[in-house]
């Protein structure tokens, strides 16, 4: 079941620092939202509110709501961890428990929330190994360390151990910037597959991957360095990429900013 | 000497070097003159010798280098020349420490030694051993290892992981602090806080000294080494790996348990065997608030106990001509048994840890 997803005025804090101000967007079940932007500009703050990781930073805080399916993840009856069960993410950088192996590095995440039977695991090791298309790679090597991958081999472990422990949401930040291109394509296939099943959020600095992958697109931007990022723009990746309504928008796409 | 081709980047490129075996020459001739003309024909003595020949062929080195190759390589040969001597001189003592330890230490090596106390032994008796003392490092250091290794992971946990402004910062301090409390110090503490004021209460009303209450001073000596390197430990395990655990909706605690604290146990492990070593080293709190002992006692809660180190303060003090014998085995066993225990606590935390 994927999940829709309303952030309502969102502004999220570090300590004093106003670092996005009052987002709000509504993002579909089953769909792949991008979120581009030049650096800084509170993407990667804006992903990390929607499954509150943001408050992890000592001092961070988010101010409005998220809706989920019609609940606010922010209200006070809320259980953390439930939430970023239902909303999984993967980091720019992959990074996989160091001290387990690729088996164990998959149903972490199951294996911390209590289960135990080992069948159990097995499978759902396997179909997330196949959903992230990293199977036939390491289906020989399952008791090998995870660390011992190649990067995108690992950042593809990341999101089989993401969406291991069967999310709705799954938010990925800036999947690809370590990857090479043949990497890079196997991770996008891979958001088209994952799509038919989840809510897809990716934030990305390459226009050609926002507008091969994504069915909407979500531009960020910022006055000047100091100043709070602001959502510009947000409509179909056709319309903005082709006819974007503002000029700030266009600036940035086609390179003259940013 | 190689021969050079006189073309224009073959020249610039290629440098003269001298030969490889080169500075083994030099340090033969230097040895050569150093030991062989002054430590014999001038009968200067060894240490003059090898300082001789040192710096002949440091010097040698030097000025044959700046001739053949050019100043920079001849800077090069010095540095390396100065930062191996530094090396070799910092081993010297250890060797010499660890010679000295096992050709005495293997006099007493016997049977004896490891199966009997020095009950009934007197001066001029020629047996003896330490396993009361033993018995004793054993069940001091080991219940100091209960204490402090979960009390000073959840300190290091606390300051890492929870802790927030105010309470972690004065909790950082006093750790630090600990950290300078010299050892008598921590021994007459126990003693004056544990012997006379606690353990009346338990019997009759008299001072009791106990093994246990040697545990005492030993975790108060450990306490803060521990905190400390586990401190550092944690700090290196990145931030990355408790997001990716907390976005798995892993809750924190167990995040700590299962991914934090496995990926810094080698260094944990570390830090408990250098306060374990230190610990089974130290002398003077054993002697305060333990009260040394000649028989075997193996209950570290009631009657006097000894320590190795102890017995070998001890032994090398008594007026015996059996006595420095067994103070060097006991030194022996003291070395071997921190070894020991350093090389099997390494191999259980490598266990964990995934092979390549
Ligand atoms: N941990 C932090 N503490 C304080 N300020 C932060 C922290 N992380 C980010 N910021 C600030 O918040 C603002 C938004 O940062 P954010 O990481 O969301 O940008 P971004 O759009 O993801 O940029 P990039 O494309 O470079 O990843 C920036 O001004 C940044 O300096
Ligand atoms: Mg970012």
């Amino acid at each position: 079941m994927a999940k829709r997803i309303e952030a309502d005025n969102v502004t999220a804090y570090y300590g004093n620092f106003r670092a996005i101000d009052s987002v709000s967007m509504v993002i579909e079940r089953k769909s792949v939202t991008a979120l581009i932007g030049p650096s800084g500009c509170g993407k990667s703050t804006f992903l990390r509110s929607i499954n509150r990781m943001h408050e992890v930073i000592p001092g961070a805080r988010v101010e409005g709501s998220i809706n989920v399916d019609g609940h606010n993840v922010y209200d006070k009856d809320v259980d953390v961890t439930a939430v970023r069960r239902m909303i999984g993410m993967v980091f720019q950088r992959p990074n996989p428990f160091p001290t387990m192996s690729i088996f164990d590095n998959v149903v972490a995440g199951l294996k911390l929330q209590g289960v135990r039977r080992k069948g159990e695991l097995q499978v759902a090791a396997e179909k997330a190994l196949r959903g992230a298309n990293l199977w036939e790679e390491v289906k020989d090597r399952l008791d090998k360390p995870g660390a011992g991958l190649s990067g995108g081999q690992q950042q593809r472990l990341c999101i089989a151990r993401a969406i291991a422990v069967e999310p709705q949401v799954v938010l990925m930040d800036e999947p690809c910037s370590a990857l090479d291109p043949i990497s890079t394509l196997a991770i996008e296939d891979l958001i088209g597959e994952l799509k038919d099943s989840y809510t897809i959020v990716i934030v990305t600095h390459n226009m050609q991957q926002a507008a091969r992958v994504s069915d909407k697109t979500a531009f960020f931007s910022l006055e000047k360095t100091g100043e709070p990022g602001r959502l510009v723009e947000y409509d179909d990746t056709q319309k903005i990429f082709t006819n974007p309504s503002e000029k700030r928008t266009e600036d940035y796409i086609t390179g003259r900013f940013g | 000497m190689t021969t050079l081709t006189i073309t224009d980047t073959g020249a610039q490129l290629k440098a003269r070097r001298l030969p490889k075996w080169a500075p083994w020459a030099i340090g033969a001739a230097a040895i050569a003159v150093g030991l062989g003309g002054v430590t014999y024909a001038a009968d200067g003595g060894p240490v003059i010798g090898a300082i001789v020949a040192a710096l002949l062929y440091f010097i040698a080195l030097v000025v044959i280098s700046t001739a053949v190759e050019g100043a920079r390589s001849a800077k090069n040969r010095a540095a390396s020349a100065l930062i191996g001597s530094a090396f070799v001189l910092a081993l010297l003592p250890l060797l010499s420490v660890a010679a000295t330890t096992i050709s005495r230490g293997l006099t007493r090596l016997d049977g004896d030694f490891f199966y009997r106390s020095m009950n009934g032994i007197t001066a001029f008796d020629a047996g003896g051993g330490a396993y009361h003392a033993i018995l004793g490092t054993l069940e001091q250091v080991g219940i100091a290892v209960l204490i402090t290794v979960p009390l000073g992971l959840s300190g290091a946990i606390y300051i890492v992981e929870y802790g927030r402004g105010r309470l972690a910062k004065w909790i950082q301090f006093f750790v630090d602090v600990m950290t300078g409390i010299p050892s008598i110090v921590a021994g007459l503490f126990v003693l004056s806080f544990w012997v006379m004021i606690i353990s009346p209460l338990f019997n009759d009303g008299r001072p009791a000294y106990s093994g246990f209450a040697a545990s005492l001073a030993l975790s108060v000596l450990m306490l803060p080494t521990i905190v400390r390197s586990a401190e550092e430990m944690l700090r290196l395990v990145p931030n990355s790996l408790r997001e990716g655990a907390y976005a798995l909706g892993i809750p924190k605690w167990r995040a700590i348990l299962k991914i934090v604290i496995p990926t810094a146990l080698p260094g944990i492990v570390t830090g408990v065997m250098l306060a374990v070593a230190r610990a089974a080293g130290e002398t003077a709190p054993v002697m305060l608030v333990a009260g040394g002992a000649f028989a075997i006692n193996g209950n570290p809660f009631s009657g006097q106990q000894t320590s190795l180190s102890l017995f070998i303060y001890d032994q090398a003090g008594t007026a015996s001509q059996y006595a420095p014998a067994r103070a060097w085995t006991a030194a022996l066993t003291l070395v071997a048994l921190v070894l020991l225990f350093t090389v099997v606590a390494k191999l259980i935390a490598r266990r964990s840890k995934l092979t390549r």
